[in-house]
């Protein structure tokens, strides 16, 4: 075995003029290894986006992309001048206003308290509450939803009834598809928000704190004053990432609360492209639709990142 | 560390406590009230609102559901579905991974960043059901396991923790005459099993937890997995909407003792990994957050 190792110790490491050839002589197991995953990506990433092409053009799914008439930006016209467009960028806005303003602070709060409770067992026990519904998929948390919310022997319009109340038509009514939202998404992922900070706070100096107790600041100035800086960096990192996701409001999730009496409110861009495109087969306007939804969202991402280094924190990549 | 007696502080802990209390339990409440109310008899949940505890215990929901072959038939799809995705994704993932955290491979880099660039880009809706399409998947169960089969983001995490891993350990094998794969099988792989866990599990999980991609790409309703049949029963049912396709016209909605039934039986196997996936998933959500 000793000249073995020898050989492979005298073996030179490959300078970048050898070429991708003898890198893949000598590395053939581990390309061999990558190339699988690639494909993954080509196929089911790249192709897709190449696949926008069809936005360009009047695509038949007999003619083919190769086949198709070419018609340059007419589906983009087509979009910004349909009555529907601003009736969708003033949906998405709205619930993504909701998502910042009335969602962020929440995982924030929730994990200031947590990280106030000094029983350690008490904490672990409400942890392991509310992180649960983060793993339930969409479905179950919409479906729990709608049989708590439904006007047919519901637990909620059973509640307002005994309470002498109207019952309430939580589903069909526009009214209430944006607090009904926003509530699903506080529920799902208010738990699991709170993991990025607690872990930002389990880093703080403890002397921080003792300090300032000998200083004669109660439990709320402590928080304000070392615990909320302290995370600070992680906070507009996560705000900048959420500003740069503008435009992703949640499409499972939109499309299950979705239904012929809420679409006024409820449509977003991609449940119209689903509408559109897949339901109504118009495959080209309706991947514009997608295209204008994907090329906005990687320029916030993109500015999103520069605003945060701008700052001077982190950047998202 | 000298703990704070004062009034003020007991009473801050005080209510801090009975307030986290409320938020736990107002979160759970939501599936205790479903599970009690699964094995409730419908008269009972008529009488009383608030069902935590059923007193007239009855399993009529669920032979019921027993009974209808739909439920059953998509629970079969999915358990399917989950454990082949699994599987077919972990082989993938481990592999690229692998190759991937070799630091000194040529064209890494350009790899790396085809991969991030589609968690910020991608071609949509539209162009990927056309990809799955043309290649014949529509209808298969594959629709519902290849083109979801890689997450970027479990990939990431994947690469990172092999990266981590001392370097001196392939070093011995190799110089015992170990190649990349022997390397990979008996030894990388018995050491990164708590990753290897963690990423299975974030993948079996999305897997039972897929609906969309069964609405798009799977027509025939008896290949339907277990969340669009829930989705059809209690979503589309309740809300009375006009797109009730699945449902037959003579077909009453369902009572709401079987609805919970539904829900139960799709949520218990998330419940019953839980504890597993709760032991690793807080690192693994951090992982996640270091740039790669």
């Amino acid at each position: 075995m000793n000249h073995t190792s020898a050989q492979v110790k005298a073996l030179p490491r490959l300078s970048r003029k050898e070429g991708l050839a003898k890198s893949l002589m000598k590395n053939g197991a581990l390309y061999f290894m990558i190339l699988p995953g690639l494909l993954y990506f080509l196929i089911f990433k790249y192709l897709p986006m190449f696949g926008l092409v069809i936005a360009f053009q009047d695509y038949k799914p007999y003619q083919g992309i190769f086949g198709s008439d070419w018609v340059g930006f007419a589906h983009f016209e087509r979009l910004f001048s349909e009555p529907m467009f601003l009736n969708i960028l003033t949906n998405t806005l709205v619930l993504f206003v909701l998502n910042l303003v009335i969602f962020f602070p929440v995982p924030i709060v929730l994990a200031l308290m947590l990280n106030e409770v000094r029983q350690q067992v008490f904490k672990r026990i409400i942890q392991t509450m509310v992180y649960i519904p983060h793993f339930m998929s969409w479905v179950i948390i919409v479906s729990i939803s709608f049989v708590m919310l439904s006007m047919d022997r519901g637990l909620i319009n059973e509640l307002l009834v005994a309470a002498g109340f109207e019952k309430v038509n939580f589903l069909m009514n526009p009214d209430w598809f944006r607090p009904m939202y926003i509530l699903q998404i506080i529920w799902r992922e208010a738990g699991w928000g709170t993991i990025i900070y607690l872990a930002a706070m389990a880093s703080i100096d403890p002397q921080l704190y003792e300090a300032s107790r000998i200083d004669g600041a109660g439990r709320f100035r402590q928080i304000w004053h070392i615990t909320l800086p302290s995370i600070r960096s992680v906070i507009i990192v996560l705000l900048l990432l959420k500003i740069g996701d503008v435009l992703e409001v949640g499409f499972e999730h939109i499309f299950l609360l979705l239904n012929a009496m809420n679409r006024e409110v409820g449509e977003v861009f991609d449940t119209y492209v689903y509408l559109a495109g897949l339901q109504q087969g118009q495959f080209s306007y309706s991947a514009a639709v997608g295209f204008f939804k994907s090329f906005v969202g990687l320029a916030l991402v993109i500015g999103a990142n520069w605003l945060s280094k701008k700052f001077g924190e982190e950047g998202i990549y | 560390m000298v703990q704070d007696k004062s009034w003020g502080s007991r009473l801050f802990d005080g209510v801090n406590i009975f307030l986290l209390a409320i938020v736990g339990i107002v979160t759970v409440l939501p599936f205790i009230h479903v599970l009690a109310g699964s094995f409730t008899t419908v008269g009972e949940l008529a009488r009383k609102q608030l069902v935590l505890f059923p007193t007239e215990f009855t399993l009529d929901a669920y032979r019921y559901i027993f009974t209808t072959n739909t439920v059953m038939k998509s629970m079969g799809v999915s358990i399917f579905v989950t454990v082949a995705g699994t599987v077919f994704s972990m082989l993938l993932t481990v592999l690229m991974a692998y190759g991937l955290s070799k630091r000194d491979l040529r064209g890494r880099s350009a790899i790396m960043f085809l991969i991030v660039f589609t968690m910020l880009f991608n071609g949509g809706l539209i162009p990927s059901f056309l990809v799955v399409k043309s290649l014949g998947l529509i209808d298969s169960y594959g629709a519902l396991i290849i083109p979801s089969a890689m997450s970027a983001f479990n990939l990431i995490i994947m690469r990172n923790f092999f990266q981590n891993l001392p370097e001196g350990l392939e070093e011995s094998a190799k110089i015992d005459g170990a190649g990349s794969w022997g390397i990979l099988f008996r030894i990388v792989i018995p050491l990164s099993m708590p990753a290897t866990a963690t990423i299975s599990l974030f993948y079996a999980v999305s897997y039972w937890n897929t609906y969309f991609q069964a609405v798009m790409y799977i027509n025939d309703a008896g290949k339907w997995p277990v969340q669009v049949i829930l989705r059809q029963i209690v979503i589309l049912a309740s809300a009375l909407t006009a797109d009730t396709s699945g449902w037959g016209e003579d077909v009453l909605p369902p009572a709401q003792s079987v609805k919970m039934a539904v829900i139960v039986v799709a949520t218990l196997p998330i419940l019953i990994v839980y504890p597993f996936l709760q032991k690793h998933f807080a690192k693994g959500a951090l992982l996640g957050s270091i740039k790669g």
